[in-house]
Formats: C-alpha cells, structure tokens, sequence
C-alpha cells in the first residue's frame, strides 16, 4: 500500500497574483514521500511565495492542492502544522525567554487542567532532544543556544508535530560547515523517518550533496524538474535563465571620463575586500544573490553602516564618511533599496521630501527661501515626471513608482558626483520603470557616475558599462558591456559567477 | 501610472480638500464650540472673558507649544508639570530668600528647566531610551529637587513678580503678549526654517531623515531643551500667577498640555503637526474650561465633561481628516 513513489504533495495550476504583479503563475510541484526536493530558480523566480502559499501565508488565486491524497489548503501556518506540513523560515524569530521544551510545545501545551504540566513537558521534550542527539537539556533557554541550535529546535518541533513534509528556507543561509553537516545528518534522518523536505537554496554544492531531485522557477513559472541523478550544473543554470528575455533598455553609451571614486579593500559587516572604481558618465552595475554583500557594501559607503577596514577616493582624494550626512556633503547619494524605511516621509508632502537633504543650499539668512523651494522641487518634480496633481500631496498618496521617483529627485536635487541606486525599480510598474532607466542615462550623460544594484540580470546586464558579481561578500568577476552585447557573457555566463564558479 | 483617480469633494480634489481641513479643520471646531457655548451665555463673548481666558491659557500655551515638539518626534514630555513647581521655588529662593533682582531669579530658574530639558534629550537620543520612560523618572527627580530647595515650604512673591501675571502693556496682559511672541517665534522655527523641516522629518520616518543627511541625536536633543525652556517660561507665568513658589504645584498640568497638542492635530505617530494648529488646540482647552463654568455644570462633573470633550474633538478632527491623523 505505501508505495515509495507516492506523492505525499502536488500542487497543479497555482497562480498568485499581487497587485499588478503576476507573482506565480500556474505553478505545480511533486513532492515524493521522503525525499528531499530542491527548489531552485532566481531571486525573485516565485520559490518564496509559492512556499508561502503552501503554508496558508498567501492564498493562491487559482490552483489546486492535495496532501497525504486529501484535498489540502491552510489558512496560515497553524492549520498547515495541523495537516502535517512545517517551515522552517531563514530568519529564525525565536522567544529567548522560553525555554526548549516551552518553545517546542508552544500553543499545545501539556495541561492538567487549567495548569501547565511542565514535569511532563519537559520530559516529553527531553525524548525528542535526545533521539536527535541534541546536546542541550530541554530546560535550557533558548536565548542560549546559537543561530544552528535554534533551527535544529525548529525542525525537531516540526517532527514533533507529526510533520509529514518540512520546507526550509535557505537553511545553511547562516550555518558554518560543521553545522551545515550536522544539518544534513538531520535531514537524512528525517528521510529515514518517511518525511518529505522541500530544501530551497541558492548553494549549488548542496543541493548536489543532498537533494534527490530538484524543480525549477523562473519569473513566476515552473520550468520543470529533474532527479538529480543526470543533472548538470549547467543544465540547471540554463533552465534557471531561460531563453534570453527580450527586454529593451534604453541604454544611451556615453563618453566615460575619468575616475570619480574609487575603493579599496572595503570590509564590514557581510562583505570583504572589496576594491572597485567607477568614472564619469559610467554606469556600474552590481549584481548578486540577495545577502551577497551588495547592498551592504552601498550602506557602508553612504555611511549607514560601518565599515571596519579599507579606504575611500572621491575624485583622488582620500575620504572618511561617518554618516550620511557626510556622504551628502561631499556628494555621494544614495538611493535605498528600502523605499519606506529609508527613502521617505509617507506623511509629508512631495515637496518637502525632495528637500529634505537639500535644504542648507535653500537657506536665506536664518529662514528658508521658500519661494525658491516650491520653485525648484516643481522643476525637478516635473523633470522626473513625478505624476501628481500637486507637490503639496502626501508622497502617500503616490504609486510605488512615483513614489520612487521622488525619491531619486530629492538625490537629483543634490546633484551629487556619485549616485548609488539600490534596485531602483522594485516594485514599480513598466512605465516608471523604463523611466527611470532613461533618467539614469540622462544623468550619466551630464557627467554623473552611477552605481547600480540589480537582482533582475536582464535589467543590470541592458543597463551597466561594467558589471561586478558579488558572491558570499566578495567580488567573484567583472563583465563589460562589450563581453555583454558580443554575447560573451551570457545570463549564464553571470548566474555562474554569482553562484560561486570563477 | 495615473495618479489615482479619486472622489471630488466640494468640487476640489480629494487630496486638496484633505490638506485644506487639515490645515482649517479644528479652527471649524472651534468656531462651533465658540456658538454653542455663546448661545448658552452670552456672556462668554464678552471682551473681559476672552481677555480672561486667554491670560490663563498662556501657562498650558508653553508647554503645549514645547509637548508638542516632544510628541513630533514620536515621544512625549512628562516632565513640564514639576518644572512650572521648580522654576517657583528657585526664583522664590533666589529673589525672596537671597534678595537678588527678579531678573536673575528667573534666568536661572528658565536656565535650570532649560538644562532638565537637554538631560531629558540627552538620555533619550543617547541611550534610545523610550521618552515616557525617561520623563516620567525625570518628572520625579525635578519635583523632588523643587521640594529640596523649598524645604517643602512655599515662599511667597512681592508685588513685582506678580506684576508680570497681572500687568498690561497698551491693556494687554503680559502672559498674552509672551504667548503671542513665543507663538510667532515658534511659528517662525517650525514652519520657516531648516529645523522645523527637520523635526517633521525625524518623527514622519527617523531612517528616511538619517539617510537624507539629518542628524537625528540633535534634533531630538533640541526638541526637548525646547520643550524645557518653554515650561521654563511657563514657570515663571505660573510663579507671578500664584504669587508663591512651592513645590506641589503644577501637578497633572502635562495633561491638558497634551490635550491642547492633539487637539491642535499633532499626531502621536509622529510627524504630523503644525503650530496654528496647537494655537487654536490651546485656545479650545481654554474655552472648554471656561464654558463650563459659563454653561454652568457642575464643578464635580468638570473633569469627566473635559475628557469627553477632548477626545469629541479629536474623532471629530479624525473624521473630517481622514488618515492625516492617528
């Protein structure tokens, strides 16, 4: 009856769509009885929502799913534990305060009557932790125990719950190799116990070692599966990338002139050595995995974060940034990644977002010029073609794109040396987005030199002169517009390096 | 994309008239309130009253003008009430007890409200402490150091500090004339200069400001030196009022100073605020104050009818304003 090939979870015809983003579309997935499938595609490819849809996080718009051959769906990640299925999340929100056994059996505690039966919890606990070998007692805090320990915790409650498949989320994302193995150990164990893993990650050696078969996404769509038996890493890329997507950038060459900045040996928090330059009118792209070290670097240099070695040219000469403030000062801006974090006051007017970093330059005497302000945020708003009916609106009121657009006109304003834009066009629609491509050319044509960061390849490799892989916080190969435009460096050609290959 | 298509209210654009009662919406609550409580008694619009009203709301002016910087930046000022009770026992020790110059008394009980007001500031952007935490410990601290320096004792005023409370100049009370400068100076700060833009900005979103070149630490700093000084002043007021300086006054006054700074649209998210707008919250405390006594209610019942009142006005306020207020 327990045929080995069963499959414990299918999925057919997902679709899930968020605003006007198509974000799956028609997905399905097979998922064997005990065996571990891996689920691979680009950043942004559809694995994460899809997970999340499984788990009741989402609620797909179309398709169908059937766990254990019984129609499934959950709500959220309670009634998906209830049916059997678990996620282990990459960031790990653990309560410090419980103890290993309280967190384990959090929400289903064992009671006698209205009181909780910790003797019992505990020793319950106890018989879990010790047939995974787990070397603390379950009275042990969980603020204790490292970032490895706690997942274990996690995976070790998933079981505990009878969870017949567990999905993980870029697991080893923050494991070394010792816990990484110890990792692996476990999730053969649970492929003994009968229970099926979907395994997500971005390191190809892993899933070599330890999947059994792997599905593949690109841009919200299921490309298809293979057993790893067979497979290439090549083969694998290539279903990633696809067929070359024919995106048009508006990508104007200009005249590059000399070097404007330079750094060398920048090392801080999530990134090491890392030594570039970029000249006038040069558009620089920097691509990577997410957590590749890209965003970080940009923050250290804007001065939102520390940098703990290396240093900083601003047109020959040395600097030092302390802060943004400095940064803005001798004229590198930056566009953040986090629009609502980071880039505006949701609640103030357009105008006064603009000038928020350019305000000493519109002082008259003590007061603000502020005949001058309305004046020129106008222009620059107009130029940027920020589609308002006012600038005293709220940026509230605005779209995503017209909000980032008077994002990137508070920096324009500053007229700033070097512009750093961190995934300028996410979540922004087609019309913004090309927009903004076109006012990136427009800048560097004035002298500007721009950094770029991209997750979306065909968008950084249309839109860069040079561009730089990060992989795991270092620089892992450059690739120039002409090795791009010749055909010399393909999609793959960059998902290689970004995936760790020289 | 398009702009997002919306609903013409009164034949302007949603957004417009949104920002028009913003700016005009608790002036037409005001205006209302003004009526009603006129047709109860019309004594109420007499020029005596409204003189009246306003030389007492000049004390809760100052510090709702400094609570509502504190509560800009996404806090609050707990501590205003003990600083109006320091300010008094400080000019009573250094004016009646040691017979120096009023001047001097009230430098140095402005300059000592004002140097409470920084440390406040400073534990907050420093430590990132939570500005409740710390004001309402500091609040404890100020009363007990005003019980230190009076003994406990109240020390009575001679006609020349009362003369600051109950003197006019061309028929107007002093405390209107402070209310009036400190209200164009403020005016003048928050809505002219560079700072003002800075405030909003730390308290709409303090990322988004640090990342466009603010410093954050100062700003808050100076808000609550602000916030400090104007309770300084506010102290002063209080003193000439009372004609004494003892260390149990000015309880609960951090109450109707908040009061006055909601009202007035100063939002508790942070961010959102503007200083006519605390004006006229300021006004709408005095003028529920004094109508009760005007309509006639029972002075057991007074504070139940201010409460209610207040957050009347506010809903009412939210109603017409939509998501500008929380």
């Amino acid at each position: 009856m327990n045929n080995k090939d069963e499959y414990i979870f299918e999925c057919e015809g997902i679709s899930k769509a968020f605003g006007g983003t198509q974000a799956l579309s028609d997905v399905q997935l097979h998922v064997k009885k005990g065996e571990v499938l891996a689920l691979l595609g680009e950043n942004g490819a559809g694995k994460s929502t899809l997970m999340k849809a499984v788990i009741g996080l989402h609620q797909p718009d179309t398709g169908t799913m059937t766990f254990d051959g019984k129609p499934y769906s959950a709500k959220g990640p309670v009634d998906a534990m209830k049916a059997g299925i678990s996620m282990i999340h990459q960031e790990l929100n653990p309560e410090p305060y419980l103890t290993i056994a309280e967190s384990i059996f959090l929400n289903r505690e064992d009671m006698r009557g209205i009181i909780l039966d910790k003797k019992k919890q505990n020793k319950r606990a106890q018989e879990i932790l010790d047939q995974f070998d787990f070397p603390y007692p379950a009275t042990t805090l969980m603020g204790k125990l490292t970032l490895a320990q706690m997942q274990m915790v996690e995976i070790i409650k998933a079981v505990s719950c009878d969870a017949r498949m567990v999905i993980m989320d870029e697991p080893t994302s923050s494991l070394d190799s010792e816990e990484t193995n110890h990792l692996f150990k476990t999730i053969r164990d649970l492929k003994a116990r009968g229970v099926a893993i979907i395994y997500i990650s971005h390191r190809m050696e892993e899933i070599f070692e330890i999947c059994d078969s792997v599905a593949v996404f690109r841009d919200g769509t299921y490309v298809g599966a293979r057993s790893m038996d067979g497979v290439t890493r090549d083969e694998l890329i290539s279903m990633m990338v696809g067929r070359q997507v024919k995106n048009v950038f508006p990508k104007v060459d200009c005249e590059i002139g000399e070097t404007v900045f330079k750094v060398e040996g920048l090392t801080g928090e999530g990134f090491e050595d890392i030594s570039f330059e970029v000249h006038k009118g040069e558009i620089l792209g920097l691509t990577g995995l997410v957590g590749s070290g890209r965003s970080e670097t940009m923050r250290a240099i804007f001065g939102l974060d520390k940098l703990t070695s290396g240093k900083m040219y601003l047109e020959g000469q040395e600097i030092t940034i302390k802060n943004p403030k400095d940064a803005i000062k001798k004229g590198i801006c930056m566009v953040n990644e986090d629009r609502k974090n980071y880039g505006l006051c949701l609640f103030r007017s357009i105008r006064e977002n603009i000038s928020l970093p350019n305000l000493p330059a519109k002082q008259k005497g003590l007061l603000l010029n502020q005949k001058r302000e309305k004046r020129e945020c106008a222009e620059v708003a107009k130029k940027l073609t920020v589609k308002a009916a006012s600038i005293e609106h709220n940026a509230f009121s605005l779209s995503g794109g017209n909000q980032q657009k008077v994002v990137i006109a508070k920096w324009i304003m500053a007229n700033p040396k070097v512009l750093i834009l961190d995934e300028p066009t996410r979540g922004v629609d087609v019309g913004a987005k090309s927009e903004i491509h076109s006012l990136m050319c427009e800048f560097a044509a004035k002298g500007m030199a721009i950094i770029m960061i991209s997750s979306e390849l065909p968008e950084i490799m249309g839109m860069s002169d040079r561009l730089l892989i990060y992989h795991e916080g270092k620089l892992n190969g450059e690739v120039s517009r002409q090795e791009i435009l010749s055909g010399a460096a393909t999609q793959e050609v960059i998902l290689t390096k970004e995936f760790g290959q020289k | 994309m398009a702009v997002k298509t919306e609903k013409k209210v009164l034949g302007m654009e949603r957004e417009t008239f949104r920002q028009l009662m913003g700016k005009y919406g608790v002036s037409l609550i005001m205006v209302v309130m003004i009526i009603a409580i006129a047709i109860y008694n019309p004594r109420f619009l007499s020029g005596t009253n409204l003189i009246n009203v306003i030389t007492q709301v000049s004390i809760n002016g100052m510090l709702a003008f400094g609570m509502c910087l504190c509560i800009t930046i996404g806090g609050i000022d707990l501590t205003v009430g003990a600083q109006l009770a320091l300010v008094g026992v400080i000019m009573g020790q250094v004016i009646t007890n040691s017979g120096m110059p009023v001047i001097v008394g009230v430098l140095v009980g402005v300059g000592m409200a004002t140097l409470f007001g920084f440390i406040n500031g400073f534990f907050i952007a420093k430590f990132n402490m939570f500005p409740f935490v710390v004001t309402l410990s500091m609040q404890l601290v100020i009363r007990g150091a005003a019980q230190v320096i009076s003994g406990g004792r109240a020390i009575t005023f001679d006609a020349t500090v009362k003369n600051m409370y109950y003197g006019k100049f061309l028929g107007i009370p002093y405390p209107i004339l402070a209310l009036i400068v400190v209200f164009i100076l403020m005016y003048i700060m928050f809505h002219w200069m560079k700072l003002g833009r800075y405030i909003l900005a730390v308290g709409g979103n303090a990322n988004a400001a640090v990342a466009s070149g603010v410093n954050e630490m100062k700003i808050r700093i100076i808000c609550h030196t602000l916030s400090g000084l104007l309770a300084g002043i506010a102290g002063v007021i209080m003193a000439a009022k009372t004609g004494t300086g003892q260390s149990n006054i000015g309880v609960s006054y951090e109450t109707d100073a908040v009061a006055a700074a909601v009202i007035g649209g100063t939002s508790f998210a942070g961010g959102i605020a503007t200083m006519p707008g605390v004006m006229i919250g300021i006004l709408i405390v005095g003028f529920i104050y004094n109508g009760i006594n005007m309509i006639g209610i029972d002075a057991n019942w007074q504070s139940i009818i201010r409460g209610l009142v207040i957050i009347a006005t506010v809903m009412l306020d939210m109603a017409i304003n939509g998501k500008n207020r929380k």
